[in-house]
C-alpha cells in the first residue's frame, strides 16, 4: 500500500478517506468536476493512485455517466429540459433556436467559450414547461422570443465581464 | 400572531418563490408577531409560487404570488385583517377555488409535504414523526413488523409492484454478517417528480421507513441513492442525516434499544439505467452501472455480495404511516390487489398540473377531469401516458380503467413510478413514441445487443415516419422488433423500452398510417408534415421571416402581409420561430 504524498486536486482529508476504496471513484470524480467544471487528465491519474482502480476503468466510468465531461465547459451552462412535459410544449424548437443563435455546429460549446448547451432529461419543473436553466437560474414558460432575448442579455453580460 | 409559510420546493423556487420569500423578509422586519418559514411541495405546481398565511384560526393559501402581491397580502391580510379573496386558492386545504383539486386526494405519502419545515426534526416529530420507529423498537419483533407490512398489501412504488412485505421476508431469511437497506431515489423518468417532492418536502419520513426496514430485515447500514440532478433533495437529505446523527436517532443503540443503524447518501451521476436495482448497486460500488442477471436476487446477494433490500422513496414513506395507523386502514383503501394510495406527478395539457396522491382504484377519467380539471383551452382529451419510457399510452376510450397494477398492465401500459402525462388532440402519438425511444436508446447501457441495437433500429424507423419517409412495412417491423427486444433483454429497461411504441401502435395505428400513407400528421405537430402558413391578419410585414428563410420561400412587400410559397418551403420551421407577432401557424 503506497502512501499518497501530494495531489493537485484533492486535499489530504479526502485522500485518506478514499484510500484504496474503489467505491470512492464516483464521489472523487464528482468532487473534481464540481471544482474544475470537468475532469482533467491528471485528476484521473490521481484518482487511480488513490483508489487503486486502473485508469482505464475510471475512464470507462467517466464515459458511462452523463454527468462527467472531459472538456472545460463554457462560462454559462444552458440546461435545456427535454422531459416529457417540456417536449410536448416545444422543447425541440428551443434547442433549434439555441443551435441557430449560438451557431453551434455539432459541438456543445460556443467558440468564444461563453455557452455550453446540455439537453437534460427533466429539471422537474414540469408545470413551467418549457424550461431551461442557465447556470443556477431557471427560466420557465419560454417562447422563441423570450429565449432570444435571454440569450442576447447573457451575450452582452458575458462580453462586458470578459 | 401570523405565520407566513412559503412553498420552496424546486418547482416553487423556479417560479420565483425565493424572491417572494425575500420580499416577505423585508416587509415583516418591524413586526415581531409575524413569523416567516419555508416548506416543501404543496402539490399545486400550476399556482406556484404558493404562500400560506396562518392567522391561528384559519390557513389561507395564496397562489401565483410575486413580490407585488406579497406586499398586497401583507397590507390587506396581516395589517388590516382582510384576506385578499381574489388571490386565495384554498382555505384550510378544504374549500376555495381549487377545492376540486384536493377533494379526491388522500395523503399518506405526502402527509407532511407542504406542512412542515423539512429541515426540522421537531416539526416532523410534532406530526407523529419517529413514533413508528419507537413503537417498532419498543414493542414489536422484526417478524411482527414484516407481518404488518405484508398484510397491508403495500406494493413497491418504483413501478414493478412487488409485495414489499414479501421482499422484506426474503431479505430477513438470508443469513449474513452484514445486510443493507437501499432507498432508490434515482428517479429518472422524464416527467416524473414524485420522489423529488417527497425528499424535498419530508425527508425524515423516508429515513424513518428505512430504519424500520433495517430493523425488520436485520440490517445496520442504509444507503440512499439519489439522482445528482436533484441538488435540493440532496441538500435536504444531507442535512437530515447530519441532524439525526447529532441527535442520536441514527447511530448505535437507537432510542435505548439494541438496534443500530446508519445512513449514507450516494449521489448518482446521470444514468437512467441506475434506477434498475442491480445497476444501482454496481454504481454504489463505484463501477459502471450495468445490470446483471437475477437470480441471485439482491435479497440473497446484493451490495458487495451481501443480502440487500431495495425499495423506492414512496414505498419507504408509506411504512411509518402503516405502522402507526395499522395495516387494516391501509388495506381498506384501493382495489383487491392494489392497496393504499399512489402519488402521481401530473404534467402535460391538463388545466391543473402538479403532485397528487389518490386512493388506488380511482379511474383515469376521474383524475383527468375532476382532479386535474380537464384539458386546457377546451381541447379534446386524447390519451394519458403512464410509466414514462417504460410505460405506454392509455387512450380516451379506456379512461375508465382503474388505477390498479393489474388493470393498467392489461392496457399495455404500466403503473410505473407515477409520471402521468395528459395529452390532447395536438399531441402526435408517433412523435411521442419517438421521443421515448430516443430517450431509452440513449440510456441503454449497451450490455444486451437486442436493447443496444434493437432500440436504435426502432428509433431510425420512427424518425423516418415522422419525417414523412415511412414505408408501409414499417409498422410491422416495429412490432416485430419490439416483441423481440422485450423477450431478449436482461433488465427492465430493455424489457419495457418498446412499450411506448407498441401501445401507440395498438391504439393509434391510424396515426401511424396517416404519416406513412398520406404523409400527414393528424395532430399537426410533426414539423416535416405540416404546412407553415402566414395569418395575414397578424402579419405586420416586418420582413424578418423573409430575410431568415433559407429557401427564399417567403415573399411580400414591406408593411404588407407576406406569403409562403409552399413549393419552395423546406419546412425547416425557421419562420415559425423568428416571427415576433405569432403570425405563422402550422396547418
Amino acid at each position: 500500500m503506497q502512501d499518497i504524498v501530494e495531489t493537485k486536486y484533492f486535499d489530504r482529508e479526502t485522500v485518506v478517506h478514499a484510500l484504496n476504496d474503489p467505491s470512492q471513484v464516483i464521489p472523487l470524480l464528482q468532487y473534481v468536476q464540481e471544482r474544475e467544471g470537468y475532469i482533467p487528465e491528471k485528476a484521473i491519474e490521481e484518482i487511480s493512485e488513490i483508489t487503486g482502480v486502473s485508469v482505464s476503468n475510471i475512464f470507462s466510468v467517466i464515459t458511462f455517466y452523463k454527468q462527467f465531461r472531459l472538456r472545460p465547459p463554457g462560462k454559462y451552462i444552458i440546461r435545456v429540459c427535454d422531459g416529457t412535459a417540456c417536449h410536448v410544449n416545444g422543447a425541440r424548437t428551443l434547442l433549434d433556436i439555441l443551435n441557430d443563435e449560438l451557431k453551434l455546429e455539432g459541438t456543445d460549446t460556443t467558440q468564444d467559450g461563453l455557452f455550453t448547451i446540455m439537453p437534460v432529461a427533466c429539471l422537474g419543473c414540469c408545470s413551467l414547461a418549457p424550461v431551461m436553466m442557465i447556470n443556477e437560474d431557471t427560466y420557465g414558460k419560454l417562447t422563441p422570443q423570450k429565449l432570444r432575448k435571454i440569450i442576447k442579455d447573457y451575450q452582452r453580460k458575458g462580453r462586458e465581464t470578459n | 400572531m401570523y405565520k407566513i409559510i412559503v412553498g420552496m420546493a424546486t418547482c416553487g423556487i423556479s417560479a420565483g418563490a425565493e424572491r417572494v420569500y425575500k420580499a416577505f423578509e423585508n416587509i415583516i422586519k418591524q413586526r415581531d408577531d409575524v413569523t416567516l418559514s419555508s416548506t416543501g411541495c404543496m402539490g399545486m405546481c400550476y399556482r406556484e409560487p404558493l404562500v400560506e398565511i396562518d392567522d391561528g384560526k384559519n390557513r389561507y393559501l395564496y397562489g401565483d404570488v410575486d413580490e407585488k402581491k406579497a406586499q398586497m397580502i401583507f397590507e390587506s391580510h396581516i395589517q388590516k385583517g382582510t384576506p385578499l379573496e381574489d388571490s386565495i386558492v384554498l382555505i384550510d386545504y378544504e374549500r376555495g377555488k381549487e377545492e376540486e383539486f384536493n377533494k379526491r386526494q388522500y395523503k399518506i405519502v405526502l402527509r407532511n409535504c407542504g406542512h412542515i419545515d423539512p429541515d426540522s426534526i421537531e416539526e416532523y416529530e410534532k406530526r407523529d414523526g419517529y413514533k413508528a420507529i419507537r413503537k417498532v423498537l419498543s414493542s414489536m419483533t422484526p417478524e411482527e413488523v414484516i407481518d404488518v407490512i405484508f398484510k397491508s398489501g403495500l406494493r413497491g412504488r418504483g413501478g414493478a409492484g412487488f409485495l414489499t412485505g414479501q421482499k422484506w421476508k426474503f431479505a430477513r431469511a438470508s443469513v449474513a454478517d452484514q445486510k443493507y437497506v437501499i432507498c432508490n431515489a434515482d428517479e429518472g423518468d422524464p416527467g416524473a417528480f414524485m420522489d423529488r417532492s417527497v425528499l424535498e418536502g419530508d425527508p425524515h419520513s423516508v429515513v424513518e421507513g428505512m430504519m424500520i426496514c433495517g430493523y425488520a430485515i436485520g440490517a445496520t447500514q442504509g444507503y440512499i441513492y439519489c439522482r445528482a440532478e436533484y441538488p435540493l433533495a440532496v441538500k435536504r437529505l444531507k442535512k437530515a442525516i447530519k441532524l439525526l446523527e447529532e441527535k442520536g436517532y441514527l447511530g448505535d443503540n437507537i432510542f435505548g434499544s439494541n438496534f443500530s443503524f446508519r445512513v449514507k447518501l450516494k449521489e448518482g451521476a446521470g444514468a437512467f439505467v441506475c434506477g434498475e436495482e442491480t445497476a444501482l448497486m454496481q454504481s454504489i460500488e463505484g463501477k459502471r452501472g450495468t445490470p446483471r442477471p437475477r437470480p441471485p436476487y439482491p435479497a440473497v446477494k446484493g451490495l458487495w455480495g451481501k443480502p440487500t433490500n431495495i425499495n423506492n422513496v414512496e414505498t419507504f414513506a408509506n411504512v411509518p404511516w402503516i405502522i402507526l395507523n395499522g395495516y387494516e386502514k391501509f388495506a381498506s383503501m384501493g382495489t383487491e390487489k392494489s392497496k393504499g394510495t399512489k402519488v402521481f406527478a401530473i404534467a402535460g395539457k391538463a388545466v391543473r398540473t402538479g403532485l397528487v396522491e389518490v386512493p388506488m382504484g380511482i379511474t383515469i377519467r376521474d383524475i383527468v377531469f375532476n382532479v386535474c380539471g380537464g384539458i386546457k383551452e377546451g381541447k379534446k382529451f386524447k390519451a394519458v401516458q403512464m410509466g414514462g419510457p417504460s410505460g405506454g399510452c392509455i387512450p380516451e376510450s379506456l379512461a375508465d380503467t382503474q388505477i390498479d397494477y393489474e388493470q393498467i398492465t392489461k392496457t399495455g401500459a404500466i403503473m410505473g413510478s407515477g409520471g402521468l402525462v395528459i395529452m390532447d388532440e395536438t399531441t402526435c402519438m408517433v412523435e411521442m413514441a419517438r421521443f421515448f425511444l430516443d430517450f431509452t436508446q440513449k440510456e441503454s447501457c449497451g450490455k444486451c445487443t437486442s436493447c443496444r441495437i434493437g432500440t436504435l433500429r426502432m428509433l431510425e424507423i420512427l424518425e423516418r415516419i415522422v419525417e414523412g419517409k415511412g414505408e408501409e412495412a414499417d409498422i410491422n417491423r416495429l412490432v416485430e422488433l419490439g416483441e423481440f427486444i422485450k423477450k431478449t433483454s436482461q433488465c427492465g429497461l430493455g424489457q419495457t423500452a418498446p412499450n411506448p411504441v407498441l401501445t401507440t401502435i395498438k391504439y393509434f395505428r391510424d396515426e401511424y398510417e396517416a404519416h406513412i400513407k398520406e404523409k400527414r400528421c393528424p395532430a399537426h405537430s410533426c414539423g416535416a408534415l405540416v404546412k407553415y402558413v402566414i395569418n395575414p391578419e397578424k402579419c405586420t410585414g416586418c420582413m424578418i421571416c423573409a430575410r431568415q428563410c433559407p429557401a427564399s420561400a417567403i415573399s411580400g412587400e414591406k408593411k404588407k402581409p407576406h406569403i409562403i410559397n409552399q413549393d419552395k418551403c423546406t419546412k425547416c420551421g425557421k419562420c415559425y420561430t423568428v416571427c415576433t407577432f405569432d403570425a405563422i401557424y402550422k396547418d
